[in-house]
């Protein structure tokens, strides 16, 4: 059974100007699921509905059983870590994160015991005297977990804690977010815009689009099989080409682009005649020298050095400039050559194309 | 080059009309002459030691005084929760309030004082003390809700529903979170409040009556009558108290923000 359920929720600022429409979710007890999306998608919106900060305007929120709607956010047991951390400027870290407990009222020692496990939880132990301006951006995000989860929350939400931190540490604290997910093992729901945060963290991700629920799905599921256009573009795949479906195999479609066809996967039910869109990543691309199956002509504009692979723009007349990835060791392909583009039909997503 | 002279003249010119007044009023403060001069002959403190010798100076400065205290104590008062829902909330009517609280900077405090004249003294619903009371928080209020209000702003929303989140009461949130960290507004908006009602003159014209009158009027009122230089050793006796209070609070404030 699932612990956090959100039905038919929708919420908005305004009367009957939903920002988010209609929005169901079940989150298991224990489970990390992300919230992913582009900014405007309702994604926090989502969120602050949850920790009580929005008023649900249709739709129930419960939490193990119990109905959440008409609880105030103050009574609701719910731990909300910040994108700017939301510290008390005015109080240490000891206070900080002993703030939810006093207003628990336990007794001074246990507070005491209670900060002290946290902080060395979190790793900030020797540092209860500092006040929040004499802390990092990582440390501080350390004391506002810290804070939100000391009062032992029924559920821990977080609005893309870690966008304010440079990408270095942004890295590493992913790492440790998700080890204190786990060992805690509390139902944890986190916003973000970033994809490869977002699979990374997750046990599931729901991609969000204009207010509602595109795909919510295993990490793994997204990046190999997103359902619609608007996940596939999300989780890295290019636009390639657009062509008309004139085969329709058991696994694959065969769809006609200019005078050439390619194969493709199509992940949805297609169609004879039906216009689709083409889409792959950069490194699925293959650059060949004459032409080979399911492949495009095109010419090479730059060739971009990134390490360990080439990141070539190549232009395909009738298409545009497309992206593709070669390993260093097989990029011997220069500027303004003249090159066919292949992808293996696995690889090659087909979406119909909306109108 | 040449526009940089010109800079520094307008410079010139600006400091020589600021302060110009004010060294003037210095340098004839100590003035031997018996009539308010410029420039001073001789030296002496004997004005400074009759205005602070006499009676109805010292009087009307204890008056000045507690209204002015108690002015912006009322004004921080009635101000913060003002303040705090208007930079909180939205409601109807809200744009409304905001312009309330404008008015008495708009309206001339002429207008404002006949009015509170009108009310007060020929009703005479009030003593005279309250009433001047009354007058003086209505023309500091709103500048004790707009500091509040912006130094309320300055503190991200985030804050108070991080507090609320971990279980915090509106009330709690307001007191523990709120107000440890808008000291520094509350303070310059009681050092602003404070000085507008001190050198307040319009209003208490109106209310001050028989026996109880504010220092700006009293020395009004003692200038039309002698032109010695005693009103010139007050008035730097004022700017000098003034020029304290606002160093130490500002060496205050720089203080408690570090901290």
């Amino acid at each position: 059974m699932a612990f956090l359920k959100l039905e038919n929720v929708s919420v908005g600022y305004h009367k009957n100007e939903f920002v988010v429409k209609d929005l169901t979710l079940n989150v298991g007890r224990g489970e990390f699921v992300s919230l992913l999306g582009p900014s405007g998608c309702g994604k926090t919106t989502t969120l602050r509905a949850i920790a009580g900060f929005l008023r649900v305007q249709k739709g129930r929120i419960i939490i193990n059983g119990k109905v959440y709607n008409n609880i105030p956010p103050n009574r609701r047991n719910i731990g909300f870590v910040f994108q700017n951390y939301a510290l008390f400027p005015h109080l240490n870290v000891f206070e900080n994160v002993a703030f939810g407990l006093k207003i628990r009222r336990f007794p001074k020692d246990v507070i005491k015991k209670k900060v002290s496990e946290v902080l060395e939880f979190v790793g900030l132990k020797g540092f209860e005297e500092r006040l929040p301006s004499q802390l990092s951006g990582g440390q501080q995000q350390r004391v506002a977990i810290a804070r939100a989860i000391v009062v032992k929350p029924d559920l821990l939400l977080m609005d893309e804690p870690l966008s304010n931190l440079d990408a270095k540490l942004r890295i590493e604290m992913r790492a440790e977010l998700r080890r204190m997910q786990k060992e805690l093992g509390i139902t944890t729901v986190y916003v973000t815009h970033d994809q490869a945060e977002a699979l990374s963290l997750s046990d599931r991700v729901a991609v969000m689009n204009r207010g509602r629920i595109e795909q919510f799905d295993t990490p793994e599921n997204l990046f190999l099989n997103p359902k619609t256009l608007f996940v596939a573009r999300f989780v890295g795949f290019q636009d390639f080409v657009e062509g008309e479906v004139v085969d329709v195999g058991v696994n694959l479609i065969t769809v006609r682009v200019g005078d050439t066809t390619l194969r493709a996967r199509s992940m949805n039910r297609s169609s004879l005649g039906m216009k689709v869109i083409l889409v792959a990543r950069p490194k699925n691309f293959e650059i060949l020298e004459s032409r080979g199956a399911n492949s495009l002509k095109g010419e090479i504009v730059s060739r971009i050095f990134q390490g360990d692979n080439i990141l070539y723009v190549v232009k395909v007349p009738n298409v545009g400039y497309l992206k593709v990835e070669i390993p260093v060791e097989n990029a011997k392909w220069q500027e303004r050559e003249a090159v066919f583009l292949k992808v293996d039909p696995e690889n090659c997503l087909a979406f119909p194309k909306e109108e | 080059m040449s526009g940089k002279i010109f800079v520094y003249i307008m410079l010139a010119i600006a400091i020589l009309f600021l302060i110009g007044p004010f060294i003037i009023i210095f340098a004839a403060s100590f003035s031997e002459s018996e009539v308010l001069s410029f420039p001073p002959k001789g030296f002496t403190l004997h004005w400074f030691k009759k205005v602070i010798t006499m009676p109805m100076f010292i009087r009307s400065f204890e008056t000045s005084l507690w209204l002015a205290v108690l002015a912006s104590l009322l004004a921080l008062l009635l101000g913060i929760p003002v303040a705090y829902v208007l930079a909180r909330f939205d409601f109807p009517g809200k744009r409304f309030v905001e312009i309330l609280t404008t008015l008495p900077v708009i309206i001339p405090q002429m207008v404002a004082g006949l009015a509170l004249l009108r009310i007060f003294i020929i009703m005479g619903i009030f003593s005279i003390r309250t009433t001047l009371l009354i007058g003086h928080t209505a023309i500091v209020l709103p500048f004790a809700v707009r500091i509040i209000s912006s130094s309320i702003l300055n503190l991200p929303h985030s804050i108070e529903e991080a507090a609320i989140s971990l279980g915090a009461s509106r009330f709690r949130v307001f007191v523990n979170v709120v107000l440890p960290n808008i000291t520094v507004g509350i303070i310059s908006a009681f050092i602003l409040t404070f000085i507008t009602s001190f050198n307040n003159v319009p209003i208490s014209l109106f209310l001050t009556g028989p026996g109880i009158s504010t220092l700006p009027i009293v020395m009004m009122t003692y200038m039309e009558y002698y032109y010695d230089p005693s009103i010139a050793a007050l008035a730097t006796l004022l700017i000098l108290i003034t020029l304290g209070v606002v160093l130490v609070m500002q060496k205050l404030l720089g203080v408690s923000k570090m901290i």
